[in-house]
């Protein structure tokens, strides 16, 4: 089973280069255009992540998360919920790039193949930063009443929360 | 938002640090924190710069193009209001493509797009199709994880696609939540 889920990327390459030849594009360049766009993205990401960055190591060095997950234990050890991640939860659907440095915080202070590394980087992944989408997106139409909006999208936030946490423990 | 919460953060970790005899320790995470930053930015360059370059490809091989032609049928079935806006479900059907390709600087202007035609009125209050295409967007479904891949490759994982099949249930699950949810909070007045 693993060894089919470690062909995705190297089958998904191949499939798209061949759809690329077959559209009679030049791959070779199109891919350098794509990459130095990608690096530019990393690039610009660099002052954001100091600025969430060090912050987070200060809370992690203040003791902070220890307070908040010796808080939470009796719920988090009842339902087996690595309590790392809880910060992760709060964080996400407010901001994605302090998400990615909280990502970071838990991989550098647990391993990155450890049981909560692995369901953080699950949440952060099937997840969408809500707030700064519904913010954005009615913003430029200038809804001001959203209605529904809000509840539905933090119910799939939650159950994201709790799949991450199930999935993370069926695959590994 | 992010102002507040930043603001929490650093004023919390001082004030505990205080509290807890810890503040030598906060004092080292300031600069390696900084230094850590800069260091993690560098170690996803190389996964970020690769996805990017087979994205621009499939990009401009028309892959959105056959993606959109494929699911809007789906989006006029699921946006009923939306069956004589064949603008609004051309311009969501992209930005749905782009989303699952991961492609988010392309996604966002045509989430724009679709939500300009959504509107049909000056009216501040959001229609039905603009609920359910705002909540889709929030739990969007991606094809590849690429930024958590590069995270995890940087900080040495045994196997950083590992994650993609928990990642496609979680996503996949929470989306029919959200889609659920909001399918049955819209009959409520």
């Amino acid at each position: 089973m693993n060894y089919i889920f470690s062909a995705i990327i190297p089958v998904l390459i191949c499939v798209i280069i061949v759809y690329g030849v077959s559209k009679k594009l030049p791959v070779f360049n199109t891919f350098v255009d794509g990459a130095k766009e990608g690096i530019e993205t990393s690039f610009n990401l660099i002052p954001t992540l100091i600025c969430i960055i060090f912050a987070i190591s200060m809370l992690r060095a203040s003791g902070f998360f220890q307070l908040i997950s010796s808080a939470l234990y009796p719920v988090t050890s009842f339902l087996h919920i690595p309590s790392e991640v809880i910060p992760l939860a709060l964080m996400r659907p407010f901001s994605g790039s302090g998400s990615i440095a909280v990502v970071n915080d838990i991989i550098t202070s647990c391993g990155a193949d450890s049981i909560a590394a692995v369901t953080a980087c699950v949440m952060c992944g099937s997840t969408e930063t809500t707030f700064y989408a519904i913010a954005v997106y009615y913003g430029s139409v200038d809804i001001k009443k959203t209605r529904h909006t809000v509840l539905s999208a933090v119910i799939g936030d939650i159950a994201a929360v709790i799949g991450a946490i199930f999935f993370s423990q069926l695959f590994f | 938002m992010l102002n507040k919460i930043w603001f929490f953060m650093i004023i919390a970790s001082v004030v505990i640090a205080v509290f807890t005899g810890r503040i030598d320790f906060v004092s080292n995470a300031v600069t390696d924190g900084a230094k850590s930053a800069v260091e993690l930015s560098i170690g996803m360059m190389g996964m970020m710069g690769l996805w990017s370059g087979i994205i621009k490809i499939a990009e401009k091989a028309g892959i959105i193009k056959s993606i959109t032609a494929k699911i809007k049928p789906i989006l006029f079935w699921i946006f009923p209001d939306e069956k004589n806006n064949n603008e609004a479900i051309e311009a969501a059907a992209m930005n749905i493509s782009a989303n699952f390709l991961g492609i988010g600087n392309a996604a966002t202007p045509l989430g724009l797009k679709t939500m300009r035609a959504l509107k049909k009125d000056g009216s501040h209050i959001a229609t039905n199709s603009m609920v359910l295409f705002v909540v889709m967007n929030t739990a969007s479904i991606q094809l590849v994880p690429t930024t958590m891949i590069a995270l995890r490759s940087a900080a040495g994982s045994a196997s950083p696609t590992a994650i993609i099949p928990a990642v496609w249930c979680t996503s996949v699950f929470s989306f029919i939540c959200a889609f659920t949810a909001e399918k049955l909070l819209e009959k409520r007045k």
